[in-house]
């Protein structure tokens, strides 16, 4: 063995032994430093003549190569092992909570509300709004209810001591229908219109509370019939519980708003104390609810509102807000519905990104 | 309205089962609430004999009876009844069978030593009225084993809601009418009998006042017994609800019940010179039979005497004439008063009853003889006495109303194919004439029909709404438009913004407590009610702020830590002119612990006015409103810190928003404890985009340069503002300088005293070149020098 081959060996060994970085460094100066041993031999080839350099030279230069490449891989581990030892001393509990994110919710009146625009947003029904202190021409008169109608008295209506700017009284509007003739007053005809909103009756039980939600609906056109109502009634509903398992029983009512009218109940069987749609209500085991209230528009009503009945007729419906939520997603008690429990309103809630679509479905899995 | 099954069919010939009849009911617009059958209740007694009684040997007050089924052994039965004897007949309940006033079942057992196989039972017991001073005795013929509800002929009682267009309905003949019309059977004639009148009446009988009362027709009967009204009928008026009283009474709630025709008897000794419908004077008073007295008004019609009032015409008799069991002689009343004057009383007076229900939807002009010829022949049935001849002062409305119908309206109208003749057929079984030219005459007593839509309704309802085929609406080509209004798209993007944020939504009523209302009224005149439903609920929201502070506290009373919550709704004021000024607004409540103790630094951290401010502005900017232009100025309103509260303003005037934390006196008012912090949001105040109506944004155009950030540290006076600081270094070169903002605020040790240190971070955005170092110097003494007019000095 050359005295070459052997201190290379000496300086792998080293190199490989090296425990620290700095051990490390040593050896490399020793070897490749200026003054280091494989610097010298090759400066050796400076004085050697050409065939002696040349049978010598890639020996050295494979030395250098050789403890080179120790070098930076014995740096690399001992990087790595350093590294590794740092980390050790960062462990993290992740076992702890992190911070907290509130999380916000809608309430099922506004989701509710959402579903149905989007639903009707499709049949082509705009959205209208009126107010909820009305006078009692628009509320009453004007929906074929004068003064002295017996029905007046049925509406339960929160009445204020004053008196409207055009006469009459002002009351808290005890339905959706007057929005019905300010459209088609300041719009006329066709229409086809849904309008949301709270409504007030003078009335409170686990099933009544003396506010809550309305939406109604308003189709004025040429050749509207009952058969249109039917249909738009049982496609809604079919939409909105996302169900081709909707029956419906019609049966003559009485509005004085609507000529003719029609009360509509919808099957539904019970399972486990719930009220699930669905079936006929007169199978085994089901039942009707009623569910909303609907007719033809009555004449007089389409004329009040400054349009000709020989040429216009149309539906109109009206159907609760919170009642449909209430089927829909599962609660009991109406009176909830207005207490600001956080509890109740983070369980029965949905998040803002809860968003209806007809695309993703209009209703939301629990 | 209830009536018997049993009392259908006495004026309905039909084989109709219940289940049939019910269903028919519903679906010609007579909606069945429910329906009771009184067989169930009674399933297990049966009629039995009292073969033996002998004395309990070991109770004074109980017999030991020997009772008879009619098959099979005698069966022992202990029993406490005085009137329990050997021979008679009673009701017997067998064990397993309930007891319908206490829902006990019977069942075998030993009652003080002695064996009892079952119980006679009482009237009470079987809810057959109130007596229970001993078990019922049946009349000897009583058939021995029979069921007693098929002895007592119990019957199905319908309960059905007759909507207010249908007085007419509002009587088992008229319901059976309309059954008969929608082929359910065939209605039975009724045929008043011929009254023999056997003397000129001799009271007086007037109406002064034809408006309200148009006709009155009356009679005398002499010499009447006001017995006890017979089983038959007090049947039908139990099923109907109608506690029995005496025959007069009966008879004429049966009347009532039967043809929907209200009708008054009068003891004829009470009363004194003619009888009189007129208006009441004013102040006028009249203690009614309910044995409360009212005052009348000149708008009411009354039935008078010489003496006074004995009647509210169409609402309620009058005590003092009214009829006795020593009652000889009576005056009928059979009557037409105006539907809306009785309206108008009866809602002046608070009183409601039968007959004002029927008269203020109107009853039968066609039907005041023939009522008062079939009340008189039950009263002459039932009480005996002699009839006189009738007095009939005016007469009712007869003038039918005429409707020019054209059949094809029905399938216009309503949708369905319905054959002419089959039309005719509907409309003349509810007694409407149809005259070839299809002009409709319609029967008196329907005073709901007022045009062609409603004879459409009619021939709808008796064919059918099954039939009615659902016909899709015309859809619009192509893709559904967008519907919402900007107001519409505004509140429900705010709503899911403040979902996304953590807030929770709450809807409050829209009524407050009028002085919860004032607080937050700020002067402004409030609507409050007249007849609220409660005190609690009496005045209109001026905000929603105190809605959302009554939640949470009711909250904190179940024991919430932090509570984040949200109520989109309306504030509603009054306008100028009296009418509604109703405003769209979002508010946000925090309150408590923001963040609960944690581990990091183990303290709950409580929410500040910060917070609300952040949850103003970030709503707003959801709002779309132009932030970065408000300001935040002062003046949010006396409910609110007046330290730890703002406003947000486009323009000194413009309020967009308030925010802050609540007064400590709104606190205390609402008994709330710890600090709240609300956010209340004009929704109609924010501006309307100023879309050009394309959906493009603008062109992106980066800087190319990158933007480069100086910091200054200024001391300025203990009470600047930083806004008003940061303002006005932003205004200091508006071609330079794109941002600012507020890294470090500082006082205490190191700042003199009544100043402090502020520390902004200027962001500076180069255009086409490099800035070189003149150019920022120039730039750092512009904004030096804009700080110092704010009383700003440079830190060393």
């Amino acid at each position: 063995m050359t005295e070459m081959q052997s201190k290379t060996e000496t300086a792998l060994a080293a190199i490989a032994a090296a425990s620290d970085v700095d051990a490390l460094e040593e050896q490399r100066l020793a070897a490749l430093g200026k003054k280091g041993w494989v610097s010298a031999a090759l400066k050796t080839l400076g004085q050697m003549s050409p065939e002696e350099r040349t049978s010598a030279a890639p020996a050295i230069q494979a030395v250098r190569a050789q403890i080179a490449d120790a070098l930076a891989a014995k740096k690399a581990q001992l990087e790595a092992a350093e590294l590794e030892a740092r980390l050790a001393t960062e462990t993290l509990d992740l076992t702890l909570p992190a911070p907290e994110a509130p999380r916000g919710s809608v309430h099922p009146v506004s989701q509710v509300m959402d579903e149905l625009a989007e639903i009707f947003a499709d049949l082509g029904f705009a959205v209208k709004t009126g107010p909820e202190i009305e006078d009692d021409w628009y509320n009453f008169t004007a929906l074929n209810m004068p003064e002295s109608h017996p029905a007046r008295a049925m509406h339960d209506t929160f009445y204020f001591p004053d008196t409207a700017p055009k006469g009459g009284r002002m009351l808290l509007r005890t339905h959706t229908s007057p929005v019905q003739i300010r459209t088609m007053m300041a719009e006329g005809a066709p229409v086809r219109i849904i309008a949301p909103g709270r409504v007030y009756r003078s009335d409170s039980d686990a099933t009544h509370t003396p506010m809550f939600h309305q939406i109604e609906g308003l189709v004025i056109d040429k050749g509207i019939h009952l058969g249109h109502l039917k249909w738009t009634l049982e496609t809604f509903l079919k939409a909105f519980f996302e169900t081709d398992d909707i029956v419906l029983r019609l049966r003559p009512s009485y509005f004085p708003f609507t000529e003719p009218s029609v009360e509509v109940d919808v099957g539904f069987a019970i399972e486990n104390g719930k009220r699930i749609l669905g079936g006929s209500g007169d199978a085994e085991g089901h039942g009707w609810m009623e569910l909303l209230g609907s007719g033809m528009v009555n004449a007089r009503v389409i004329e009040m509102s400054g349009l000709d009945p020989a040429e216009w007729q149309g539906f109109a419906f009206g159907v609760g807000v919170d009642r449909l939520a209430m089927l829909k997603y599962g609660m009991d008690d109406l009176r909830a519905f207005f207490d600001g429990d956080a509890r109740w309103l983070k369980h029965y809630g949905f998040s803002g990104l809860d968003q209806p679509t007809l695309s993703g479905g209009v209703g939301v899995m629990p | 309205m209830k009536f018997s099954l049993e009392w259908l069919k006495y004026f309905l010939e039909t084989d109709a089962g219940t289940a049939e009849i019910a269903a028919k009911l519903n679906a010609i617009g007579i909606e069945v609430e429910d329906i009771e059958d009184p067989a169930q209740k009674l399933a297990g007694f049966c009629v039995a004999e009292v073969l033996t009684a002998e004395k309990h040997p070991d109770a004074d007050k109980l017999q030991v009876l020997s009772v008879s089924t009619g098959e099979g052994a005698p069966l022992q039965v202990v029993c406490g009844a005085p009137n329990a004897r050997a021979g008679m007949k009673g009701v017997l309940g067998l064990p397993g069978a309930q007891v319908p006033a206490n829902g006990m079942k019977l069942k075998k057992s030993a009652i003080r030593g002695v064996e009892s196989n079952g119980m006679m039972c009482s009237v009470r017991e079987l809810e057959l009225g109130e007596e229970h001073d001993g078990i019922i005795e049946l009349p000897a013929d009583a058939p021995v084993g029979q069921s007693f509800a098929d002895y007592h002929a119990t019957s199905p009682v319908f309960d059905v809601a007759i909507t207010p267009n249908r007085p007419d309905c509002m009587g088992v003949h008229g319901i059976a009418r309309d059954l008969a019309a929608a082929g359910l059977g065939t209605l039975k004639a009724v045929e008043p009998s011929q009254i023999a009148a056997s003397f000129p009446c001799p009271v007086e009988i007037r109406t002064d006042d034809p408006q309200g009362c148009p006709a009155f027709y009356g009679r005398v009967i002499r010499g009447v017994t006001n017995c006890a009204s017979p089983d038959w009928m007090q049947r039908r008026l139990k099923a109907a609800g109608q506690r029995p009283i005496s025959a007069l009474v009966d008879i004429t709630n049966y009347l009532m019940l039967a043809f929907g025709r209200p009708a008054h008897v009068y003891d004829l000794a009470k009363l004194s010179g003619p009888v009189v419908a007129r208006r009441a004077t004013d102040g006028e008073t009249v203690e009614a039979l309910n044995e409360k007295t009212y005052t009348l008004d000149p708008s009411m019609t009354v039935i008078a005497d010489d003496n006074g009032v004995h009647d509210i015409a169409g609402i309620m008799g009058g005590e003092h004439s009214s009829v006795q069991p020593a009652t000889t002689d009576v005056l009928l009343e059979v009557a037409y008063f105006d539907p809306e004057a009785i309206g108008v009383t009866g809602r002046k007076l608070g009183l409601a009853t039968d007959a004002r229900t029927r008269f203020e939807r109107g009853v039968d002009p066609a039907f005041l003889d023939d009522g008062l010829a079939i009340l008189t022949s039950l009263i002459q049935r039932i009480c005996g006495g002699e009839a006189s001849e009738v007095v009939r002062a005016g007469s009712p409305p007869a003038d039918p109303k005429v409707v020019a119908f054209d059949p094809a309206l029905t399938a216009k109208l309503g949708g369905v194919n319905i054959a002419d003749p089959e039309q005719k057929r509907i409309l003349e079984a509810l007694d409407f004439v149809v005259a070839d030219d299809w002009k409709v005459t319609c029967p008196l007593r329907r005073h709901d029909i007022e045009g062609p839509a409603d004879l459409v309704e009619e021939v709808v309802r008796i064919h059918g709404l099954d039939a009615v085929e659902s016909i899709a609406l015309p859809r619009m080509d192509g893709v559904a438009r967008p519907t919402a209004t900007p107001e519409q798209k505004l509140e429900r993007r705010v709503r899911r913004a403040a979902a996304a944020r953590g807030l929770n939504e709450a809807i409050t009523w829209s009524f407050l407590p009028t002085d919860q209302a004032a607080h937050f009224s700020d002067g402004q005149p409030l609507w409050v009610l007249d007849n609220p439903i409660s005190e609690d609920m009496k005045t209109m929201r001026p905000s929603l702020v105190p809605g959302l502070l009554s939640a949470a506290k009711r909250n904190m009373d179940r024991g919430a830590d932090g509570l984040r919550l949200f109520e989109v709704g309306r504030r509603y004021l009054r306008s100028a002119d009296g009418s509604s000024d109703e405003h769209p607004t979002i508010a946000v409540l925090l309150a408590g612990e923001k963040t609960a103790r944690g581990w990091a630094d183990g303290k709950a951290r409580m929410f500040d006015a910060y917070d609300a401010k952040g949850e103003a502005e970030a709503l707003l900017a959801e709002a779309g409103a132009p932030v970065d232009k408000l300001m935040v100025m002062g003046e949010a309103g006396g409910q609110f810190h007046p330290g730890q509260s703002g406003t947000l303003r486009l323009g000194p005037k413009k309020v967009l928003a308030r925010f802050g934390a609540l007064h400590p006196a709104t606190l205390a008012a609402f008994d709330v404890d710890g600090a709240v912090m609300a956010v209340e949001i004009y929704l109609d105040a924010i501006p309307p985009k100023k879309g050009k109506g394309g959906f493009a944004k603008p062109d992106y155009a980066p800087p190319a340069l990158q933007a480069v950030k100086r910091d200054f540290a200024f001391l300025v006076p203990a009470d600047l503002a930083a806004g008003e600081l940061l303002r006005s270094v932003k205004g200091a070169d508006k071609n330079n300088i794109v941002d600012a903002r507020v890294f470090d605020v500082f006082a205490g040790q190191g700042v003199p005293e009544g100043k402090k240190s502020v520390a902004i971070e200027v962001t500076l955005q180069p255009g086409e070149k490099s800035y070189k170092d003149d150019e920022l110097k120039a730039i750092t003494a512009a904004v030096v020098a804009a700080a110092a007019k704010q009383g700003a000095e440079l830190r060393g």
